[in-house]
């Protein structure tokens, strides 16, 4: 079956198509996220060594990955709307951004949670929770840069370079807080897991990985939808598209 | 050979002109005319390779300037409205440095012969600031005279030019154009310039 | 015309020899003030110089990128550079080169005195000259693709520091560590090796990057 994928890349028919996937992958996110905390709070077992608080990993996990994968994801779609001028990829990055910066912030601030209890202390200078820190910097100065560029293509291809040094970036960023913090901490906290994991825990935790997934998704076609009719509000389709008051 | 095809310009919402067609031939002349707004700036931007049209293209014997790159531009003298000279910098540095940037590197003795041509004899070791704004103009303007470039890209050469100023650099431009050189310029002055071709091209 | 460049460059900080001394002091008064904030208890500042002397100089040497290009952008020149036939990233290369004699040489030359202030051990001295020796043509370079890509922007001047402060953090991290091993009787060879590989990369990659900020922002 032949699909013209081509024709997605126009913003017209993009718009119309995330309107209809939206809904799909809303519905999947909030049943992801109902199992998922179901299985979470009530079904997996109390931890043997930190007690019930480690189940904030069910949120704090999913949060962590989705922000460092969305940032890569972005700068992805940044750099294709770069190389080929593609408008819709720019726009992708950029719906992109604060859903990464949310994640981020929200895996920021359930680690801190987490650490309370564990560490005794809201924040640990410790390895993953810095270089989580650094990312959010990333993602607020890709935000403030197309914030401040009024020209939305000069915006988009601004923001690619800025997100392409970043993601050169991260994993120098990554390793050099890595050797600060073995420099300057030795061993004296450990933020990784209990090596054995009850299954029940790792289902959880996945359910709630492809939760944040979808939810991500859904919240990116709306933003998407958004930006595209504020950028093509002068074209023809989309005054159409206000007379049939389907706007 | 510089050809325009379908230029379109957009400058935030506005839709400054499109479907745009010329053609410049070699001792050809192109004068852009149009009322303040109508983006004859935008459009000699566009041609220089300094922005990208949003539709058409712009071709230089027959190749996309945008993929031509370096090689367009060492066949090319711009100069804007904004006529980047430094302040800080003497009237002989400025043109010495000007020329440098499009790869011409002119002796010390070239510089001051060019501007004394422009009637800027006895000032070249001033600094731009003490400069009127008809000599600083003078002084962009100079780098026509050492410059090998065959394409003219000029955004208002004659605005604060007095009238000796101005025969001066209508009697440049013609030469350039005997030469087989080609210029493309907006000016508000009426100038009657005698040219193998004139393009008369009107933005509104 | 890579010479040409630097010499254009330095040639105008010469003749504005006041914006070169402002960076300076502005390097000078932020390492002073620390001791008037946490007191004069020598062990404990002893301990802190490396990172505040490291700080200030990522701090001085990123409020005087606004100066890099918006100069050139202002008068026209900037545009006469994106119409060179030479290759733009060999300019940038020019500018960065030429930024950094005048804002990072000052800096590496100052940090000695500025660290005697801090009773730092003469070695220890040594290698943080050396560690901002070859750390600040890197500031200098990541700086480029900020100063470039919020080019005559509102706020330009917040927004650089948004965007290369955090990409700044590895060259302190080591920069910073080099003397902070150095004093606590360890190796430092491999930060200064890393700073030099830092320097490297960014050599190859920030003025290609730089440039294609500056033909984005002069659409």
């Amino acid at each position: 079956m032949a699909i013209n994928w081509y024709k997605y890349a126009s913003p017209a028919s993009f718009y119309s198509l995330a309107g209809r996937m939206i809904p799909f992958f809303a519905i999947l996110a909030f049943g992801l996220l109902v199992a998922g905390l179901y299985i979470g709070f009530f079904v997996a077992p109390t931890d043997f060594q930190q007690g019930e608080a480690y189940r904030i990993i069910f949120i704090h996990v999913p949060a962590a990955w989705m922000s460092m994968f969305l940032y890569v994801v972005m700068a992805l779609w940044a750099g294709i709307g770069l190389a080929f001028n593609t408008r819709l990829s720019s726009m992708m990055a950029t719906a992109i951004a604060p859903t990464g910066a949310m994640f981020t912030f929200v895996a920021l601030w359930t680690g801190s949670l987490w650490g309370k209890p564990m560490w005794g202390t809201w924040w640990v200078w410790d390895a993953r929770l810095t270089s989580e820190l650094i990312l959010l910097f990333l993602y607020i100065g890709f935000m403030s840069l197309q914030a401040a560029i009024d020209d939305p293509r000069r915006a988009d291809k601004a923001g690619a370079i800025i997100a392409l040094v970043g993601v050169i970036n991260i994993p120098i960023i990554y390793f050099s807080v890595q050797w600060w913090n073995t420099l300057h901490q030795g061993a004296s906290v450990s933020v990784t897991q209990a090596p054995t994991m009850a299954s029940t825990m790792l289902t959880g935790m996945m359910v709630m990985v492809f939760a944040a997934w979808m939810y991500a998704i859904a919240v990116i076609l709306k933003r998407v939808r958004v930006i595209i009719l504020e950028r093509e509000r002068h074209t023809a389709w989309v005054s159409e598209l206000n007379e049939r008051g389907a706007l | 050979m510089l050809q325009g095809s379908d230029l379109a310009c957009v400058r935030g919402d506005r839709n400054l002109f499109k479907a745009v067609n010329f053609i410049l031939k070699d001792g050809g002349l192109m004068q852009v005319n149009g009322p303040n707004g109508s983006g004859k700036t935008s459009l000699l931007r566009i041609l220089c390779g300094l922005s990208a049209p949003a539709a058409g293209k712009i071709t230089w014997n027959g190749k996309s300037v945008r993929t031509l790159g370096e090689a367009y531009y060492s066949e090319l003298v711009y100069i804007g409205h904004l006529s980047g000279t430094k302040d800080d910098l003497t009237a002989l540095e400025n043109l010495r440095i000007s020329s440098a940037f499009s790869g011409e590197n002119i002796s010390e003795h070239q510089a001051v012969e060019a501007l004394v041509d422009m009637g800027l004899g006895g000032r070249e070791h001033l600094p731009a600031k003490v400069l009127s704004q008809g000599q600083r103009r003078r002084v962009a303007l100079a780098r026509l005279l050492v410059s090998k470039a065959k394409l003219w890209i000029l955004d208002e050469p004659l605005a604060a030019l007095d009238v000796s100023a101005i025969q001066l650099v209508k009697n440049l431009l013609e030469r350039h154009l005997k030469e087989n050189g080609m210029i493309v310029m907006t000016t508000h002055q009426d100038i009657d310039m005698t040219a193998a071709s004139i393009v008369q091209l009107q933005l509104t | 015309m890579f010479f040409w460049i630097v010499q254009r460059d330095l040639l105008l900080a010469m003749r504005r020899r006041s914006d070169v001394l402002t960076t300076l002091f502005f390097f000078v008064i932020v390492v002073s003030l620390f001791p008037l904030s946490v007191g004069p208890e020598m062990n404990m500042l002893r301990m802190m110089a490396p990172g505040v002397v490291w700080v200030a100089a990522l701090l001085a040497s990123m409020l005087s990128l606004g100066r890099l290009f918006s100069n050139d952008y202002l008068d026209g020149t900037l545009e006469q550079m994106l119409l060179s036939s030479q290759s733009l990233s060999i300019l940038v290369l020019g500018k960065a080169l030429a930024h950094w004699l005048v804002t990072g040489v000052p800096l590496v030359l100052m940090a000695p005195v500025l660290g005697i202030q801090y009773d730092l051990p003469v070695d220890a001295l040594f290698v943080l000259t050396t560690s901002l020796l070859l750390g600040t043509p890197v500031l200098s370079l990541i700086g480029a693709i900020g100063a470039a890509l919020t080019l005559g922007l509102r706020g330009g001047g917040v927004l650089v520091s948004l965007l290369v402060l955090p990409l700044y953090i590895p060259v302190l991290i080591f920069g910073a560590g080099s003397v902070e091993a150095d004093m606590a009787g360890l190796d430092y060879d491999a930060h200064l090796s890393l700073l030099g590989a830092f320097l490297l990369v960014s050599i190859v990659f920030a003025p290609w990057a730089a440039a294609s900020s500056l033909r984005v922002s002069m659409e």
